[in-house]
């Protein structure tokens, strides 16, 4: 079998750097993580959490650097074979079952000896054994379909899963924010497991965005930072309010001060034109802000408020509400149209005679839009794709802000966007709210989110804190963000 | 729970109600030929069932099984009678072609609708080829095989168990059936797990093949003749067969038992409207109408215990 | 536009392999009857025009639309609507009137049952063509009903020089493109097929733009059942089966993408002279239906495997 000396270490990372394009996800991070260790990572949004979970499991491969596994000498596998082959099993945090198969058959996808005769009693014995060890009293039949389940249950089996008995037995296993959909016990009888199989010689890489859980569970806690690793050290060297801090800007502070814009927040507003049933409230010309870990429910939240005020049988010549997209591929982009194509969307039936086009119109738009946000092109008419990114991102807030819709939403625009452009548009928002537009900006950067006027934090798909004029903090924010169980203590 | 309960017991449910209204209908129907008579045609439209829910277990539709289905039946009444080495050989071609299509779906990333809609007329042509006006004749062991009348049960009976439990074997129970209904549910999970999805389509669409070649040469065997267009129907049967037996278009959800008697549900359906003196003409808009319908019932119990 | 430029067109080489299809043909003819065979192609070609140019608006629509009750639309249209004329003379206008409105009906109910049942428009129109189908069997009851004469001559003469039928289908393809390149329409249509999601998030009103696309698609379809029964003097029931595929090669061999989203009105009228010359030039080298319909499943497999891909990559 792979188990070897018991001090070399599962997997071991040096100088590993990966980057998309030019964005620089992970910058240069040597870790390893030896048998018997509880690794607890955090680190804000884009940090670079999931680029190094991938990397471990083999899912992407590094850009430089080497990922070594505990295997045999002549073991002649790489990339994901590697990782499965070292005992490494990831639990996602996007859920990652087959919902049309049973709990059984689900352990039979990552397990590839389960075949023959008599394969399901073998998945049935192993599923069964990791549900009692991790969850002692738990009501899951390993013959139910998991479409059947609760979101709770099929965490729980997804869990079960990665700590199974298998051909290779699990190493390392990672969990990235195993506890979402736990109620406390539940969570409570998962790290009790993750202490026991630690004590026993496994490893683990422990992501939460509960603070109090990486505390109880990890034996050293990582702290990343614009892909870096920038504390790593045994979990009692910190205290709570020091890793928060370490999360942070604080050590760049400095530095920073002189590039961040100004914050003007304006103290007199108009009335309130707009609540939702999640409790965000917003007045006439307020940059209301949406902060919290990603997945917190924001986007969600946005996009009802969005289709709420917005019909799919008919489009109104001045609409009510327009979408910024940060998602650009997903939300915003019409990948095969021109600039000006995709700039005029949002406000074509204010250009429209009698059914047809404008075109002078249009164009006129176009060039105007140019202008005023500065899109770097020589011709409106070039494909959108030929566009940067931060460009591009240009020409989905020139489509929104070029129609009259007293409230704009967008939804976390300014995801990899060069700074200069950033301080553009921020000095657009402020400059269009002065004019009495209502904004509800989502975004993942702290630093943005203390640009606006009041500010809605999530956590778990509703909204913890409500901050105003000087309560807006980087540190209030991740304080909000990250739940702080004090008896944890 | 419920919904789901009631979701998979509304093909039995159907079932049972029309067999009893053809029963109260014709009440000499209750009887071993009287069966074998509704059920007459149950077997080649079950297998050609079973083909089409091989391709929507892996997320795609199938609109050439009709023609398939009849090529088949024209290379079994010619080829296979005359030349059965041949024959086979033809037929065994016609599942790796099968197969090379799931492939290169995969591969390429093309909308199966418009790929199989192309092979239909493929399928179409070659037909014609082969058997340019109806003819041909039934080998004699598929003529005795299908036309023989085992004890208790007639043989539509028979056969129809027999591919339902065969196919509930290798779809339902065995380690690799779960992997292609894997690809359905959620394919990035199969690849992540080290398995190749071009391989796995292409063996979904090789059963799919080797399901619609045995359609092809049981319906021989019923008919002893075979056209170009004897089983043009079957596209849409098929469909309304895997839906009708629970299946869905989409997350690999199919049923095997459920699809083999869906197929023989619409078997009956067409014998129950003739029961009813229903004009023929009739016959293929109850079929689209019972689709709908029953696409219109599962809404309302997959709707009701969520509002 | 430059000679470049027009090289560079989707629609470009399927006007130059129709060009090389009539070229093959007029070859074993030696030369004798060029008009007749371009008069011929202009005329069949528009009955695929017409059900391709609607079809061509569904495919925009975005990956899974496709409209598979063209054909009993037609059927369906073509038979109500003689059978309401009679062959009396002055019931033109009407029975165009009624062949229309079963187009509209039939767009709406597919539409409806997308929309409400939440079907895949595949099983949708597919579904909903088979009572299309079993109604028209029913009201014709084996009849053939004749057109009204003057219906007929429309159809088979010819203005200027090119066939009636012809001509309308140069206007529709004139009134479809203004509709695709120029109008609030078009734009919606188009962006609806690049990114759905996008779409309703910018404002358009998506499912009033699907709803008219698919009611266009069977106004279409039983435009060119009506016009199709009156050419061949009288409805059969069968006479729609050929149009399904012709409906989708044509938009595939023009160069719309099967995608959705991109789409042009040239390569229709490519496509569909393209798709009448290949079978006439198979025919006149003596090859039997049999090929012929191998040759149309092959050469559709063939350019959809080959025109794929492109839009993944970004």
């Amino acid at each position: 079998m792979t188990a070897t000396s018991p001090d070399r270490p599962v997997v071991a990372l040096s100088g590993v750097r990966k980057f998309f394009g030019a964005v620089r996800a992970l910058d240069g991070v040597t870790i390893s993580i030896r048998p018997g260790e509880c690794v607890g990572l955090v680190g804000h949004n884009g940090a670079g959490k999931s680029t190094l979970v991938n990397l471990v499991n083999g899912g992407m491969a590094p850009t430089e650097g080497d990922i070594e596994y505990d295997l045999p000498a002549d073991a002649s596998v790489s990339g994901q074979a590697a990782a499965r082959a070292a005992g490494v099993r990831s639990v996602f945090q996007e859920l990652s079952l087959c919902p049309n198969l049973t709990v059984l058959e689900n352990l039979r996808i990552p397990q590839h000896d389960l075949g023959g005769t008599g394969w399901r009693a073998v998945a049935r014995a192993r599923i069964a054994e990791a549900l009692d060890a991790v969850f002692p009293g738990h009501t899951i039949d390993p013959g139910g379909t998991v479409g059947d389940l609760t979101l709770a249950e099929r965490q729980m089996v997804e869990i079960a899963i990665g700590f199974s008995e298998g051909d290779t037995p699990a190493r390392l296993v990672i969990l990235d924010e195993p506890t979402s959909s736990l109620d406390a016990s539940i969570a409570a009888q998962l790290l009790d497991h993750v202490k026991r199989f630690c004590k026993a010689g496994g490893a683990v890489i422990f992501i939460s965005h509960l603070l109090g859980e990486v505390f109880t569970v990890s034996s050293r806690i990582v702290v990343m930072k614009d892909g870096k690793i920038t504390e790593d050290r045994a979990a009692g060297g910190f205290t709570r309010r020091q890793l928060v801090d370490a999360m942070g800007h604080v050590a760049t502070d400095e530095e920073e001060k002189k590039d961040r814009p100004k914050v003007v927040r304006r103290t007199e507003l108009g009335a309130e034109i707009l609540s939702s049933p999640e409790g965000i409230r917003a007045r006439e010309g307020e940059i209301v802000g949406l902060a919290g870990l990603a997945g917190h429910g924001q986007a969600e939240a946005l996009a009802r408020l969005y289709m709420a005020r917005s019909s799919g049988w008919y489009a109104a010549r001045s609409p009510k509400v327009v979408f910024v997209a940060g998602d650009r591929v997903r939300d915003g982009l019409m990948p095969l149209w021109s600039i000006r194509a995709n700039a005029s969307l949002a406000t074509l039936r204010a250009l429209t005679r009698l059914g047809l086009i404008d075109r002078g119109g249009e164009e006129q738009l176009a060039a105007d839009w140019k202008a005023r946000i500065g899109i770097r092109t020589d011709d409106v008419a070039n494909p959108i794709l030929s566009l940067s990114g931060g460009n591009q991102q240009k020409v989905l807030f020139a489509r929104a802000l070029a129609s009259d819709a007293p409230v704009v939403v967008m939804d976390d625009p300014m995801r990899g966007v060069d700074i200069g452009t950033k301080h553009e548009v921020y000095e657009m928002i402020r400059a269009e709210a002065a004019k009495g537009r209502t904004f509800l900006w989502y975004s993942t950067e702290t630093e943005e989110t203390c640009l606006c006027d009041r500010v809605f934090v999530f956590r778990n798909k509703a909204i913890s804190a409500e901050l105003t004029g000087d309560q807006i903090t980087e540190q209030n924010i991740l304080a909000a963000s990250f739940e702080m169980q004090e008896e944890h203590a | 729970m419920i919904a789901i309960n009631a979701r998979t017991l509304l093909p039995v449910v159907s079932l049972v109600l029309l067999l009893g209204a053809v029963f109260y209908l014709q009440p000499r129907a209750m009887s071993y030929f009287g069966i074998n008579l509704l059920f007459n045609l149950a077997v080649p439209i079950a297998l050609a069932t079973i083909a089409q829910m091989m391709i929507i277990m892996v997320n795609d539709i199938d609109l050439s099984v009709g023609t398939f289905v009849s090529f088949a039946a024209c290379v079994t009444a010619s080829f296979v009678h005359d030349t059965p080495v041949l024959g086979y050989a033809i037929l065994a071609g016609a599942v790796v072609v099968y197969a090379g299509l799931g492939a290169l779906i995969q591969l390429r990333q093309l909308p199966a609708i418009v790929v199989t809609l192309g092979m239909s007329f493929v399928w179409g042509g070659l037909a014609v080829l082969i058997l340019p006006s109806p003819g041909g004749s039934s080998p004699d062991w598929l003529r005795g095989l299908m036309t023989s009348k085992p004890p208790v049960l007639p043989m539509a009976i028979v056969a129809s168990l027999l591919i339902a439990v065969v196919t509930h074997v290798v779809i339902m129970r065995s380690a690799f059936g779960v992997l292609l209904r894997g690809v359905g549910g959620n394919a990035r999970t199969v690849v992540r797990s080290g398995w190749s999805v071009v391989w796995l389509k292409a063996s979904a669409y090789g059963l799919a093949g080797l399901f619609g070649v045995l359609s092809g040469m049981t319906l021989v065997g019923l008919t002893t003749s075979a056209d170009a267009n004897i089983a043009l129907r079957y596209t849409l049967l098929s469909i309304a067969g895997v839906i009708l037996g629970g299946g869905e278009f989409t997350g690999g959800r199919v049923s095997p038992i459920g699809a083999v008697i869906g197929a023989l549900t619409l078997t009956l359906a067409g014998s129950f409207l003739s029961f009813l003196r229903l004009s023929p003409d009739w016959q293929i808009g109850a079929q689209g109408a019972i689709l709908i319908l029953v696409l219109a019932a599962r809404l309302v119990i997959s709707r009701g215990p969520s509002t | 536009m430059s000679a470049l430029s027009i090289v560079m067109r989707p629609w470009f080489w399927a006007f130059v392999a129709a060009a090389l299809a009539f070229a093959g043909t007029l070859a074993l003819m030696e030369g004798r009857a060029g008009l007749g065979l371009l008069v011929a192609a202009m005329t069949f070609a528009s009955f695929s025009v017409f059900v391709g140019l609607g079809q061509m608006f569904v495919i925009t629509l975005g990956p899974g639309n496709v409209d598979l009750s063209i054909p009993a639309t037609m059927t369906l249209a073509g038979t109500l609507s003689l059978k309401y004329m009679n062959t009396v003379p002055g019931t033109e206008l009407a029975g165009l009137a009624v062949a229309l409105g079963i187009g509209l009906g039939a767009g709406a109910a597919n539409f409806a049952l997308i929309r409400l049942l939440r079907i895949p428009p595949i099983i949708a129109t597919l579904s909903a063509s088979f009572l299309y189908q079993s109604l028209a069997i029913w009201s014709n009851r084996g009849l053939r009903i004749k057109p009204p004469p003057s219906l007929a001559e429309f159809t088979t003469e010819r203005t200027l020089g090119i066939p009636n039928v012809a001509l309308m289908a140069i206007i529709l393809a004139v009134v479809f493109w203004v509709l695709l390149e120029r109008s609030i329409y078009g734009r919606w249509l188009s962006s609806v097929g690049q990114n759905l999601r996008a779409a309703r998030l910018s404002g358009v009103p998506v499912d009033a733009v699907r709803a008219a696309t698919y009611i266009i698609s069977a106004v279409m379809a039983a435009f060119c059942g009506f016009l199709l029964s009156c050419f061949s003097g009288g409805a059969a029931l069968n006479m729609g089966t050929e149009y399904l595929l012709m409906s989708i090669a044509v938009v595939v061999i023009g160069g719309s993408s099967i995608a959705g989203g991109n789409s042009n009105v040239p390569g229709i009228w490519a496509g569909a002279l393209f798709m009448f010359l290949i079978v006439s030039m198979l025919n006149s080298y003596g090859l039997g239906a049999g090929v012929r319909l191998i040759m149309t499943g092959v050469i559709i497999i063939a350019i959809v495997a080959a025109a794929s891909g492109k839009r993944r990559g970004q």
